[in-house]
Formats: C-alpha cells, structure tokens, sequence
C-alpha cells in the first residue's frame, strides 16, 4: 500500500466505530477522509469547532457560499437540520462532553493514553488549535495515523514531545490494527491479516497485548 | 441611539499600546476593512487577543505581517508563516491559549466572571505557571479572564442600536470578544433601521456595541 492507500484503509477502518445518531468531530488531514466511509446505515452529526453541526461536502459552484468554513479554514456546507453558533458554545458543546467521539491524528501516542500532537519544539509550533479541549471533553478519543513514522516508533512507552493531553485516548488505529488503551496496558484487539503479530510488535515500542480474541482487520 | 459611524471616526481614539480583540477564523469573518483603516491610521505595539492570524494577507494576520504586534494570545498560528518566524526570533511574545479556554477567558472578561475551571490542559506545557483547583475529586486549571480596550469585529447586518446578525460561520469569537470590550466596533455588510432585525433572531444584542461602520458604503 502506498501513503494514499494507506490513510484510505485507515479513514475505512474508523468509520465503521461511528455509530448511528452520534456527535463527532474529525480532525485535519487521515480523520477527515472518515466522512467519505461512513455506512449506509448510520447518519451522524458532524460537528466543526468553529461554530457548527451538520458539517457537510465541501462547496461546488452550486453551493457556493463565502460565509461557511470549516476548522482548516476550507469552503463547506452545512447539511439541513444544521446549526451555526459561536465559539463559546461550540467549545460548550466540546468540554461539556457532548461531542460523542473524536477522531484525530498525532506525532505520538503512549500506552497510558497520553497523546503528543500539536508542537515539536524549536521545529514545529502552530499551536494547539481546538485539539486539547476536544481530546479531554470528547466522550471517545480514537486516533487514526500511520503506525511509524519514516520507520520511527510512533506508540511509545511514554510520549516524550510535549503532550496535548494526558490519559486521553481510547483507541489508536492504523494499517496494522487496532489497538485499545486499557488499564493494563495496549490491547491489540484486531491485526491486518498482512502483518504478523511480531511485526505489529517491532512496529511498536510500547509492549502488545494480544487480545484472546483477536481478529482480523477488515477495512 | 444610533451607533452607526464613519470608518475612520471609529477607529480614530485606538491608540499605540493598546489592547484589541479582531474577530474572524482564518480570516472567515475578519473586519477587514477595519483592520484596513487601522493601518492606515498607523498604530504599533499592539496587544492582540484573536485565535489565529488569518494568513499573511488576511485579517489579523495583516497586522503581524507589518510588526504591529508586540503581544499575541492565539489558539493557533500555524497559517501565517510570519507569526511563527516572529515568534521563534523573540520580535512577538506569543501566549498560545486552547482554543475553547482562549473563547471561555474572553467570555469570562465580558460576563463579570473571575475566571474559571477547566480540564483542559491539564499534564501539559499549558498548566505551567496555573494554579490547580481540585473539584469533587476532579483537577482543573483557573484560567483568568482577558479583556480588551477595543473589540474590532464583523457581522452581516446590524441595525442603528447595534444588534447584530452573523451569516454562516463568521460569528466565531466576535459574538464573546464584543461583551469583552470598552469599546466595540463593528464592521457591517449591511446597517439597517431598527426594527427591521426580528429581535427574536438577535446573536449579539447592541448593548454589548458601540460603535458601527457601514462596511456596504465603504470602498474597497
């Protein structure tokens, strides 16, 4: 699989965890391609930091309007039965824990649940945007990213650039499976039939929990 | 009471120094011919208070690009290449506030509120410096709130009270940065007779207002 097929195979993977009637919000880049997967059978309410739910496509010359962006900054819609607000209530909607699962990428990731996703110091500042109040208001937090980077470990024993949240995050999916964050540690609850479980775990330097049920990875 | 004013009548009284909040996101909903007619009017060392700094070209980031700026509190500047640059050479001092705390510490500031709590940036950089109060067994952040001297911002249609109407998603922060103000000054695509905005559909009432600019009437 090559980078796009990559991140496709991904944003299929998590749109099968939307669940019918909820609240979600995607982030930038992999999160955002969920919303072309979602199943036939389930509508979900997309929510956009900036000020709405019922984010929907991106513009075309039909539904041109220069009034609607979404949190990257891009021309959309807004589906009917939608709502724009300001940014106190949408941050309202996000800490007070009614946005039902959010989807996001990240630099790092550990087997507490910390995540590392908005600066690498002296290189890379932007900011942390809307990502540290979505990550601990969220009532779901799954991250959807590549497994490593440039060959480099992404799920770590302990994140050691600096967190956007602590503790925060229920599952981390990527080409190679799933994984949930539990008490215990990293459980691998589903595996890509194309990897081995040995080669999951080389990819990742936090210690694998092999679930007793472990199945295969469909996206 | 009318409120309805010249551009440059509006901006005349902001002096060097002093502290604005610029609404928009991305520069979606940004009062750019305010910010214009600041410029042109010449201001410096300027306390900024607005979520991002749109791009290089567009709204609050117009300020940054010509080193107006000399304090920034923002969510996020990773679209304007000459915040960042000026923020790694020590010209502006960045304060880099989450996004819903940046909202929340404005609306404190506009609401009468001494701060308030928020998990939000607990066991991260954002925490440094805060104190920690602990909740029913839960540990929040005091965030303090932030006020300005002047709220520029921008709306669809105002009447001459000041009540304002937003279109799609350009409210964003400047529903909150009005109430946060001594004075508030709105940008209006369209200025209106009072009466003629159903009061039921009001999103920012006109006592948070002070001042409106007839952007329809004003060139470029």
């Amino acid at each position: 699989m090559d980078k796009h097929e990559l991140q496709e195979f991904i944003a299929k993977r998590v749109a099968k965890e939307l669940e019918d009637g909820s609240i979600v919000n995607l982030g930038i880049g992999l999160p955002t391609k969920v919303a072309n997967y979602i199943p036939d059978d389930v509508e979900v309410l997309f929510q956009s930091e900036n000020g709405f739910v019922g984010l929907g496509p991106s513009q075309t010359e039909e539904t041109y309007d220069p009034n609607i962006v979404n949190a990257g900054g891009q021309p959309v819609t807004i589906k009917p039965g939608g709502a724009f607000f300001d940014s106190s209530v949408s941050f309202g909607i996000i800490r007070g824990g009614h946005v039902d699962l959010t989807v996001l990428g990240a630099l790092q990731v550990d087997e507490k649940g910390n995540i590392a996703n908005y600066m690498i110091p002296g290189k890379l500042v932007p900011g942390m945007g809307g990502a540290m109040d979505l990550l601990n208001g969220a009532k779901k937090v799954i991250v959807a990213m590549q497994h490593t980077a440039k060959g480099n470990h992404k799920i770590l024993k302990e994140c050691n650039l600096p967190l956007t949240a602590q503790g925060a995050v229920d599952t981390i999916i990527t080409e190679m499976g799933v994984i949930k964050v539990t008490a215990e540690g990293l459980l691998l609850t589903e595996i890509n039939p194309e990897f081995t479980v040995e080669e999951v775990q080389e990819a990742t330097e936090a210690k694998l929990y092999v679930d007793k049920d472990l199945k295969k990875m469909k996206a | 009471m009318d409120k309805v004013v010249g551009i440059k009548e509006a901006v005349k009284d902001i002096r060097d120094g002093d502290t604005l909040m610029i609404g928009g996101f991305m520069a979606n909903g940004a009062p750019e011919k305010l910010i214009d007619a600041l410029i042109e009017q010449g201001i410096k060392d300027i306390t900024l208070i607005s979520t991002d700094t749109g791009l290089v070209t567009t709204g609050s980031g117009k300020l940054i690009s010509r080193k107006l700026v000399k304090k920034l509190y923002a969510s996020h500047i990773g679209t304007n290449k000459e915040t960042g640059r000026q923020m790694n050479e020590g010209e502006t001092d960045v304060e880099l506030v989450p996004q819903g705390t940046l909202a929340e510490r404005i609306r404190a500031g506009g609401y009468g509120l001494g701060g308030f709590l928020t998990e939000t940036g607990v066991g991260t950089l954002v925490e440094e410096g805060k104190q920690k109060i602990t909740v029913d067994g839960v540990e929040y952040l005091l965030e303090t709130p932030l006020t300005a001297d002047y709220a520029l911002i921008h709306a669809a249609k105002a009447d001459r009270n000041g009540n304002l109407v937003y279109e799609g998603s350009t409210n964003n922060f400047s529903n909150v940065m009005a109430s946060a103000a001594k004075v508030t000054i709105v940008e209006a695509d369209e200025v209106v007779e009072n009466g003629e905005i159903n009061p039921n559909f009001v999103h920012t009432p006109g006592v948070f207002v002070n001042r409106v600019v007839d952007g329809g009437a004003v060139n470029g």
